[in-house]
């Protein structure tokens, strides 16, 4: 019944008709959803940025040995004070072995859980890097270098060398950046450390490792955990701690706490141990789509106020409309029309400005010391943000257009042409 | 009702309500048989201008019966009375309505495209030929903004003739057209009576004009005088 031929060749010779009116509105549209684009695209670029440097390289789950005074004294197990109230001074915290009991047994038992990508050993040693009469206090830590590859994105953070040649040297060790600049050491030179025990290890330094964390560059370095055993004097099973990589990140609540309680073993999940860090990440989302959304509206109201003045103007055109046999309907249609091919034309040249923008931004240079494998800025080229910006478009157009569409349609044309 | 009869208004009363409550039609109460040239006279304020809005199915605030083709029309959906006008019935007005942005002959397509009954090209056609009729298909391809008063009026002529209308109602057709443009359009409303068997019913002032309709309608203060 509608003839949507006619209606449509109406509303475009409207809009051609009247070029600079249509083209304000529409770039209005153009600017509301191109920014919209460019927000999200680089907020979102830069929240995986961010995910990646914490969450990639932190394990789902932890597994050590954590130093902790009972929770039950000896006291409390004395019947007669049950009820009592009691003071103790100076608790001592209990003496547990760092060491992971029974860790190989646990690290094949959690390697066969469907759930499990990998769950791979590490152990922590406190060392002194020497150099000359200086000792500087340090970490090196033992693990399997080609699954922390294969697990937590280690090879990122490798900035000169390279993973295989610690795997594959007896004696390597991976420098931190920070120790390397302090102590002017680099790839091929040999460093000297020595154990908390006073045992003296020449380390030929086969890479050097840069996490963009200052703190953690200055202390840290990393050897194979054989040659951690090895230092340490400790047999292959010793392992301080696990990390645990899962196919579902959401499932590292209840695995944490299940750990916890069938081996008696401190678990830390990466929910608690970065629950700042998704807050953060929620609220960058809310503060680009509230910017957004606000330019959208501002657009919209641009229309509106466009169709309602248009239609003020075209009194006249309505009556005779209406007079020569179009409906209110097709009244309404004609202005509907007219600020959805608004939206949509102001939509779809806000995707092509906001994604052109995007590749140029995605082509700045953006080097920093913090983030040593990152050379531009990071933009997240989503195509459901272009669904969702088109899709805005056009319903804010129509929402804009509808209330100015309707007035036409209920305009009574006999009214006006008394009115002459 | 005989088969020639093509609008019948029964008992017709039309009260205007703001600002305060006005008796403008008092039981007007007529038919108008097909091919008849009627015009409808009387001092201004009458309630003529009124009445034949009624008659074109526009104005639906009323009370009594209208018949249309046999058919009553009173009541009926706002959708299915635009359709009834766009079908049957064609309008020319005082001042000219046409619509200014599009061209002379898209003017004229128009209510032809609406109604959808022929392929583009047979609306063309059609719609040149209208033109033709009326000595302007040279301005057809200019903006409706461009041409004369008296162009206008024509053009509005032979957008009312595009879909061979039962009836054409005019509001002062000739109101302000020149004594030469006057007469022009008196002479092609009467050629269609002649040869297409089309019922006019002209509101107008003109005494000139209403002398050499087949019948004239006089109203006074909302009531028909003499017919």
């Amino acid at each position: 019944m509608i003839n949507w031929k006619v209606i449509l060749s109406i509303s475009k010779t409207h809009l051609l008709s009247r070029m600079k009116q249509t083209a304000i509105a529409a770039l209005g549209v153009t600017f509301g959803i191109g920014t919209f684009i460019i927000l999200v695209s680089f907020m979102t670029g830069l929240n995986g940025l961010l995910d990646g440097l914490i969450l990639n390289r932190t394990p789902h789950v932890h597994i050590y040995n954590e130093i902790e005074p009972s929770k039950t004294q000896p006291i409390d197990r004395y019947g007669i004070l049950k009820d009592g109230f009691k003071v103790i001074r100076s608790i001592k915290p209990k003496f547990v072995q760092t060491k992971i009991h029974n860790a190989l047994p646990l690290l094949s038992n959690l390697n066969k859980n469907p759930e499990v990508k990998g769950a791979i050993p590490q152990l922590r040693a406190q060392i002194f890097y020497i150099s000359g009469s200086i000792e500087l206090g340090g970490n090196l830590i033992g693990l399997e270098v080609l699954e922390e590859v294969r697990l937590f994105n280690f090879g990122e953070y490798i900035v000169k060398g390279s993973s295989e040649a610690l795997d594959q040297t007896e004696n390597g060790i991976l420098l931190g950046a920070g120790v390397a600049e302090k102590m002017s050491l680099n790839v091929g030179n040999t460093v000297q450390i020595s154990t908390v025990g006073g045992e003296f290890f020449p380390l030929k330094i086969v890479g050097i490792y840069q996490s963009g964390l200052a703190d953690i560059d200055n202390i840290q370095s990393f050897a194979s955990l054989k040659t951690v055993q090895r230092i340490l004097g400790q047999p292959k099973n010793y392992v301080t701690d696990i990390n645990v990589k899962l196919y579902d990140i959401d499932q590292a609540v209840p695995m944490a706490r299940q750990i916890e309680r069938q081996f008696q073993l401190t678990a830390v999940d990466i929910k608690t141990a970065n629950a700042q860090f998704e807050t953060g990440t929620a609220i960058r989302n809310l503060i680009t789509y509230a910017v957004s959304i606000t330019l959208l509206v501002v657009a919209g109201f641009g229309i509106y106020n466009i169709l309602n003045m248009l239609i003020y103007e075209k009194m006249n055109d309505i009556a005779i409309l209406k007079a020569t046999g179009f409906s209110g309907k097709d009244v309404q249609y004609i202005f509907i029309s007219q600020a959805v091919l608004i939206g949509l034309v102001g939509g779809i040249l806000g995707l092509l400005i906001g994604f052109g923008l995007s590749v140029v931004i995605d082509h700045l240079p953006f080097e920093t010391d913090a983030l040593p494998t990152i050379k531009t800025y990071p933009v997240n080229f989503n195509p459901w943000y272009y669904v969702i910006g088109i899709s805005f478009a056009m319903v804010s157009t129509f929402l804009a257009g509808y209330l100015p569409a309707r007035k036409a349609r209920k305009i009574d044309p006999v009214e006006i042409i008394r009115g002459q | 009702m005989g088969n020639d009869t093509i609008l019948e208004a029964q008992h017709i009363n039309k009260y205007f309500r703001e600002p305060v409550l006005f008796h403008v039609l008092k039981d007007i109460h007529f038919k108008i048989n097909n091919g008849e040239f009627v015009s409808v006279m009387g001092k201004s304020g009458c309630g003529k201008s009124t009445l034949l809005y009624i008659l074109s199915t526009m104005d639906t605030d009323y009370e009594g019966n209208l018949f249309f083709m046999g058919k009553k029309i009173t009541g009926k959906p706002h959708e299915e009375l635009a359709r009834i006008r766009n079908q049957h019935i064609g309008f020319v007005f005082q001042f000219h309505y046409l619509l200014s942005e599009f061209t002379v002959l898209e003017n004229v397509m128009l209510p032809a495209k609406k109604l959808g009954m022929k392929s583009l090209d047979e609306i063309k056609h059609d719609a040149i030929e209208k033109l033709r009729l009326l000595h302007i298909e040279d301005q057809a391809h200019k903006l409706a903004s461009q041409i004369s008063g008296g162009q206008k009026q024509r053009v509005a002529i032979a957008r009312a003739l595009i879909n061979d209308p039962a009836i054409i109602m005019g509001d002062e057709p000739t109101g302000n057209l020149d004594s030469h443009n006057s007469d022009n359009v008196l002479r092609i409303f009467r050629d269609l009576v002649l040869e297409k068997k089309l019922s006019l019913l002209v509101v107008t002032h003109d005494h000139d004009f209403a002398d050499q309709t087949d019948r004239i309608i006089e109203m006074g203060d909302g009531r028909i005088l003499k017919d």
